[in-house]
């Protein structure tokens, strides 16, 4: 690991993903995460690399489409309003079994909605978005660290499960500085034997497609890529749990929903409320076990996000509904304060203020 | 410890900038930090804040709504963020742009004529570093010792010739 530099979220992503060997980028500005553009403008032409502001992010998700069919790594990123435009373009690439990174720096919606930081777009991330049976991997960071370093395991992951990865922000982990240490290492790239590379007259020539007119083989490859899901589901769930041992109160909470929450925890605890913090790093697939496991010894939950209420969902169904889950949040681009945090941590441990 | 700080002015002040003074002076000093700046359609002449959380500990949360040293550099930052502030804490006032006095009484009040300051050593710009030279001369939230490498490191380049006056600027906050 090289020393530690101060920088901002989205130029954390961008720095990461030309170290993990993206040499395209395409994208357009859209507050908050021009900067990773931004960043990618400056870089890419000096490392022979390609930053393309595209006409639109329908044309940017498409461009990634591409590229990603040739087998190089290859992102976009945007935020709420500009991620719904590309959906249809992350279904085909979906569709089409390719991998690639998709970033959203979430802000306020629906529609225009505003600036400032969101989580509302937990559903669109975590169900579909787009159109037809598929996940993304979604990740969500808590640091100016995890922007770098889940942006590697993306790219990674994406590649091994051939399938799009997402970057799921907010505008709070764009805009701010922490220290960061970035990888020095040379990225590890897989053989990609489907790539569409020319096939010089030497092979059968590859195919890059998600149209399958006869119903039987698009059910094959539908049954087939939920294999591969149901893999990634054992296999790469992330999260971290803090104090949740012997916690009466669990609270489940990401982003910077998890960084607030953690606050409230530590007073809880102060003051003698036994509260501990599950904090999902991938939201799909989502940490279901460690939270069933959770609702054995606790009394009740708390769900932490800057939504109406979208992951409450996902942890009512991980525990069966055999404990009550409260929502403590904060929308439009407000964010939840610890004190808020921890009255809803005192409410639902009951009496035992 | 912790220190939570907020910066807060006019957007053209440097506001940002100072506090990512401070922040890199505590990465230099191998300390836990976050710097979350306001953002918005704001420009010159807009409003503009920045949190810059220091400690010895890791960072919960970036945002700093109870701060422990509060500078402000317009009175509608004074005005709104003055009850703000933890008793106990320390608020430092540009009394050049802001007349009014800090009707808390429990807190440590700087009226520091920092823009009147900056513009006697030939830099009107950079009322925003005489500021922060008093906040690490009150606070010790970080040295004052090596502030000439972070400023090495925050000054790309292309601007490099003003290194020194930023320099000037911090010391002429220390000594003030």
């Amino acid at each position: 690991m090289s020393e530690k530099v101060l920088m901002k979220g989205n130029e954390a992503i961008a720095e990461a993903a030309i170290r993990a060997g993206c040499r395209h980028y395409f994208g357009y500005p859209i507050t908050p995460q021009t900067e990773l553009a931004a960043y990618m403008a400056k870089r890419m032409p000096k490392i022979g690399g390609c930053f393309l502001q595209a006409e639109s992010e329908i044309a940017a998700i498409n461009m990634v489409y591409g590229v990603s069919a040739t087998g190089k790594r290859v992102m976009t990123s945007s935020s709420s309003p500009g991620v719904s435009l590309k959906q249809e373009g992350i279904s085909y690439i979906a569709g089409s079994d390719l991998p690639a990174l998709i970033v959203n720096v979430q802000r306020g919606g629906p529609g225009l909605g505003g600036i400032q930081p969101s989580q509302s777009d937990y559903y669109q991330a975590t169900k579909g978005g787009g159109h037809g049976d598929y996940h993304l991997i979604v990740l969500t960071p808590a640091s100016v660290q995890e922007m770098a370093d889940l942006t590697g395991l993306a790219f990674e992951l994406a590649d091994k499960y051939r399938m799009p990865a997402m970057l799921l922000a907010d505008g709070t982990m764009g805009q701010m500085m922490e220290p960061v240490e970035l990888p020095e290492t040379e990225p590890e790239l897989i053989d990609k034997p489907w790539a569409l590379t020319g096939t010089d007259m030497k092979r059968k020539h590859n195919i890059v497609n998600s149209l399958y007119l006869v119903p039987e083989e698009l059910e094959r490859t539908n049954i087939e890529r939920f294999e591969r899901y149901k893999a990634v589901e054992e296999n790469e769930t992330r999260w971290e749990s803090f104090m949740t041992e012997d916690a009466d109160v669990v609270v489940v909470a990401f982003g910077i929903a998890a960084r607030v929450s953690k606050n409230a925890v530590v007073e809880a605890r102060k003051q003698g409320i036994k509260a501990g913090l599950i904090r999902p790093v991938t939201v799909w697939p989502f940490p279901k076990k460690p939270i069933a496991e959770a609702a054995k010894t606790c009394k009740a939950f708390v769900s932490v996000e800057l939504s109406m209420g979208q992951m409450i969902d996902d942890i009512n169904l991980a525990i069966g509904c055999s404990r009550p889950v409260s929502l403590c949040n904060r929308v439009g681009g407000m964010i939840p304060s610890p004190e808020e945090v921890l009255e809803s941590i005192k409410k639902a441990a009951g009496g035992n203020e | 410890m912790t220190t939570q700080i907020l910066i807060a002015g006019f957007g053209g002040q440097g506001v940002l900038f100072a506090g990512k003074f401070l922040a890199y002076k505590g990465l230099m000093e191998n300390k836990q930090l976050s710097w979350l700046p306001s953002y918005g359609p704001e420009m010159r002449g807009g409003t503009a804040n920045c949190s810059v959380i220091i400690s010895d500990e890791p960072v919960g949360s970036p945002i700093v709504s109870k701060p422990d040293v509060l500078i402000v550099m317009n009175l509608p930052s004074l005005d709104k963020y003055e009850d703000a502030v933890v008793p106990g804490g320390k608020i430092f006032v540009d009394s050049t742009l802001i007349e009014r006095k800090v009707n808390r009484t429990d807190v440590d009040v700087y009226y520091i004529p920092a823009t009147k300051l900056a513009i006697d050593i030939g830099a009107p710009t950079l009322a925003n570093m005489i500021i922060t030279g008093k906040v690490i001369k009150e606070t010790g939230v970080v040295s004052y010792d090596e502030i000439e490498k972070t400023l090495e490191k925050i000054i790309s380049a292309r601007k490099a010739n003003l290194k020194d006056i930023n320099f000037k600027a911090l010391e002429t906050g220390y000594n003030a």
